[in-house]
Order: C-alpha cells, then sequence, then structure tokens
C-alpha cells in the first residue's frame, strides 16, 4: 500500500463560457494540471473522469492521445468528481498503479435543474405538481434549521457575502465582484428564506488532479500535498434529503456526518486540525449545516462564528476561501474536485491574496443529490 | 366540470374529504408515502393517512419550475410547499394552500385539501392533495 500524492492541478475558470464546450473545458484543465505536474498524456496510467451534462468524459480521449490508457468513466451524482478522485485514490493505495488523472468538467444550461422524477425512482406526479425542486429542497431544511437553533437570516447574508469577498480573490471564480449582506438580504427571494445572492447557480467549469505513489511523487522531488483521507457515503435511515416525498418520524444522521466521520479516522485528524475549510455552499443555509454537519462546531454555534467573522479569511478557520459554489457556480462533476483543487493551492501556499496563512491541512466536502457526500483530507508533507 | 386526480393510488375521495394513501409495513408497522410500487409493495398494508398534522418546515416556490410541471408556466403563480407530520404516521411532502406565506410558522395545524393545478385538454381540473392551516 502506497501513500497517495497531488502532484499536478488544473482548473478551467468556473462561470459562462458560451464559445467553449465543457468537454474543450477539460481538455485545457487536465493540460494544465499535465503542465504543473512535468508530464504529459503518455505518463498517465489510468484516468477517472467524469461529467453529467458534457458528454462522455472519454471523449477527452482523441483530443489527449489514444495512448490505449486505461479510462473509466465515473457518474455519481453531485460527488462525482469527488468519487473520480477517490478511485484513483484506491488505484494508487491499492499498489497496482504509479500514476493517473482524476478528471471533471461540466456545462449546464442556465436555470434551476429539471430532473425527470422516473430516473430516480419516483413517480411521475412528483414532478408534474412542482415538488421536484433542489432549490425547494434547502429553503426548507434551512428553514427548519434556523427554527431549531436560532440562525438569524443575516447570518445567511453574511454566509454570501464573505463568499463573493472570497471570489473576488480567486483568478477561477465565476462572480468576482463584492455584494454587501444589506443587498444580499433585501434581494428578491427564490426559495423562502433565501434570497437570490444566497444560491449558486449552475454554471460551468473543469478540473483535473494528477495523482501519484509516494515513490513517484518523491522520485518527481513533488511530495508536497498527501490525501490523508478520502470517503464517499449515502443517505443514512432518517436523514433529510433532496426529492423526498416523505420522511420518517425518527429523524437521523446524514450522509455528510458518515463521510466526514470516515475521513477523519482515516486520517488520523479530529475538526481542530483543520486550517482551512471547502464546504459545500449550493446555498448560505448549505455552508452553515455543513460547518455542524462536517463536526466544525455545535448546531447553532455558527451564529456567533459567522456574526464574528472566524469563517473569514484571516478568521480562525476560513471556509470557502475561494468563494465556494456561491462564487464559482456548480459544474457540478468539476465542483467537488474545485474544493480538492483549491485546498492544494492552499497548502501549496500559492493562494497569493486569498492565502491563508500556514496552512498545513485543508478539508473539502461536496454534497448533493441524492444525498451523498465526498469528503477529502490533504495534508502538507 | 369535473375533477381528475393528477395520479392514481394517490388520494382517496369519500364523502368525508381527501385521504392520502399510503403505505404501513406489515412487519415493522412503518409508515411508508406514497404506497410503494413494484416488488417492495408486497411488504406493505394499504392505509389512508391522517387528514391533520402540523407544519414541519416550507418555503415559497417563487418562480416556475420547468417540465415535467404542469401548472401554469406563463403568469406562473407563487406556491408554498412544506412537510406537514401526521402525528404517529409520517412526514409527507405537500403543496400548501394559503393567502399567507408570512403566515405560515413551523409548528402550526394543518389540514389535508385539494389544490387544482392544472387543467385537461377536455376543462376538467386537475387536482392534487395539499395541506392548509386548520
Amino acid at each position: 500500500m502506497s501513500d497517495v500524492f497531488i502532484v499536478g492541478a488544473g482548473i478551467h475558470p468556473f462561470g459562462r463560457h458560451d464559445t467553449r464546450s465543457g468537454l474543450d473545458q477539460g481538455v485545457v484543465a487536465v493540460r494544465e494540471a499535465l503542465a504543473d505536474a512535468g508530464l504529459s498524456w503518455p505518463d498517465m496510467q489510468f484516468a477517472f473522469g467524469g461529467s453529467s451534462a458534457s458528454g462522455n468524459a472519454d471523449a477527452l480521449l482523441p483530443r489527449m492521445g489514444l495512448t490505449g490508457v486505461q479510462f473509466v468513466n465515473v457518474a455519481n451524482g453531485c460527488a462525482t468528481g469527488g468519487s473520480a478522485m477517490l478511485s484513483g485514490y484506491w488505484a494508487i493505495k491499492s499498489g497496482e498503479f504509479d500514476i493517473g488523472v482524476a478528471i471533471g468538467f461540466d456545462k449546464h444550461p442556465r436555470g434551476a435543474f429539471n430532473p425527470d422524477p422516473e430516473q430516480w425512482g419516483l413517480p411521475k406526479w412528483y414532478g408534474e405538481t412542482g415538488l421536484m425542486l433542489t432549490t425547494q429542497f434547502f429553503g426548507m431544511k434551512i428553514q427548519r434549521y434556523m427554527h431549531l437553533h436560532g440562525i438569524s437570516p443575516r447570518t445567511l447574508a453574511l454566509v454570501a457575502e464573505k463568499a463573493f469577498a472570497n471570489g473576488a480573490l480567486a483568478p477561477h471564480a465565476w462572480r468576482r465582484q463584492p455584494v454587501d449582506a444589506d443587498t444580499i438580504l433585501q434581494a428578491e427571494t427564490v426559495n423562502d428564506p433565501l434570497t437570490k445572492y444566497m444560491f449558486c447557480s449552475p454554471s460551468e467549469g473543469a478540473v483535473a488532479l494528477i495523482l501519484a505513489s509516494e515513490k513517484r511523487a518523491r522520485a518527481m522531488g513533488r511530495a508536497d500535498v498527501r490525501i490523508r483521507g478520502a470517503a464517499v457515503r449515502t443517505r443514512p435511515e432518517g436523514s433529510f434529503e433532496v426529492f423526498a416525498p416523505s420522511l420518517r418520524l425518527e429523524r437521523g444522521g446524514s450522509a455528510t456526518a458518515l463521510a466526514a466521520k470516515a475521513a477523519f479516522e482515516m486520517a488520523g485528524l479530529g475538526p481542530e486540525d483543520i486550517d482551512v475549510a471547502q464546504l459545500q455552499d449550493t446555498e448560505s443555509g448549505a455552508e452553515i449545516m455543513h460547518m455542524a454537519e462536517n463536526g466544525f462546531c455545535a448546531d447553532g454555534d455558527q451564529e456567533r462564528l459567522i456574526q464574528d467573522g472566524e469563517t473569514r479569511l484571516g478568521g480562525r478557520m476560513p471556509v470557502n476561501t475561494d468563494g465556494g459554489c456561491l462564487a464559482c457556480g456548480e459544474p457540478v462533476a468539476a465542483s467537488g474536485l474545485r474544493q480538492v483543487y483549491e485546498n492544494v493551492v492552499q497548502l501549496r501556499g500559492t493562494a497569493g491574496a486569498r492565502q491563508v496563512e500556514g496552512a498545513r491541512v485543508g478539508y473539502s466536502q461536496v454534497y448533493g443529490a441524492p444525498g451523498l457526500s465526498a469528503v477529502a483530507i490533504l495534508g502538507r508533507a | 366540470m369535473a375533477q381528475v386526480a393528477v395520479a392514481d393510488d394517490l388520494i382517496s375521495f369519500s364523502a368525508e374529504g381527501p385521504r392520502l394513501i399510503g403505505g404501513r409495513c406489515t412487519r415493522t408497522g412503518a409508515y411508508a408515502f406514497p404506497f410503494p410500487t413494484g416488488p417492495l409493495a408486497e411488504g406493505f398494508e394499504r392505509v389512508e393517512l391522517g387528514r391533520t398534522g402540523t407544519l414541519w418546515s416550507f418555503t415559497v416556490q417563487r418562480f416556475a419550475p420547468k417540465p415535467p410541471f404542469i401548472g401554469a408556466q406563463d403568469n406562473f403563480t407563487p406556491y408554498a410547499v412544506g412537510y406537514v407530520e401526521l402525528p404517529g404516521e409520517i412526514i409527507v411532502e405537500t403543496r400548501i394552500k394559503t393567502d399567507s406565506f408570512a403566515g405560515l410558522k413551523i409548528g402550526m395545524p394543518m389540514r389535508i385539501t385539494l389544490d387544482a393545478i392544472a387543467r385537461t385538454p377536455g376543462g376538467d381540473d386537475i387536482v392534487t392533495y395539499a395541506f392548509e392551516p386548520a
């Protein structure tokens, strides 16, 4: 068994790119990752790639080179990118391979997603009657959380304000103009209690990460960012998830809590050891709830932590240092890999104006439909 | 004009009013909604769920959903949705009929009703279940 290192990272900026396909954005990200690692495509022993709306990820092959490389297409909902990385992690950890790449790219139409109920194993009426919208779920989850744990609408706005402030400092972010909390609070409501600035939008982008065994990473002189823990988990009984026509009376945990626990155990670390965190912020409330679900605070403590600026750059534990989904948008298959990319940059100390001083351990968590979560913990060697 | 239900096996109609058709596991007693289909249906008996409960959470749908939504896309009217806890049974997701979005509060009593969301080509109302403040 080998430890696994991230030896190359590439990103195609997130946002809207009308003249460039999702696939071509993937090409740009892979090239950048290879250049970052000082490698070329024929060096890749495997590739795990995913795209949810831009066709088959292995359409990259004729564009990168028909080297005969083992390419596996990955489809795992909102954790597609995280699952591609996890697959590469296992491939190297097992000793079967020394080096390979995990890729995610996407390009979504504008506006909210409109899923087909039958593809989700749900009755047609659920979509026909206007209940099958992800945005409704997010509104209802944070509405109840605010009621139970005393979170104020202003705290929701402060999360979005921070996202746009951080996005302004990240070259790969989409929304790079700061927006103040009052403007965010007074903007039109999309799904109560969330206004339009509190929701991320489907967008476009691509990320590629080159993974290597410890031996290979050392030979390259690139053994600086190690994957300390990585896990994907699905929803347990009693969790509250998107697209649920009913819920049991007995309430339970969450996919995120399970994935966090597994990744922390693998890493031999706890929440107190994390210097910088990228947490799924599909909307402002998600970031707040995920702070607790990942173990960084108790339910309700977010009100004070966020009001005190603890999650801002310069705070005790900066969250979503590149502006997260709120500032980058959400190209589904690339989004989780963007979080890992941001942690690689932070741990290398090359994040520029958004650098978290002395960051040695980075945490990322992507969550999405139909109720799964992928966590990765990176450590500076 | 007649009313047609948006789906079979979803709502039961009687003189006392509509009720949701759910399932109860014959082994554990756990409730399910909607009534399970396929191989899962074997372990469940059909039950009519309670008419009243309390509001568990809610939001307001303020933009017109894309298809497969069958309600009006043009002249879209926002509607509330939520979860209603039916005591001793299950928490169901539902449209909420109300004149006052601002009046919705978690924990408030709710009762079942019907909501016409579209029309058939023949002019009949297509109805689904909804809950309203009791």
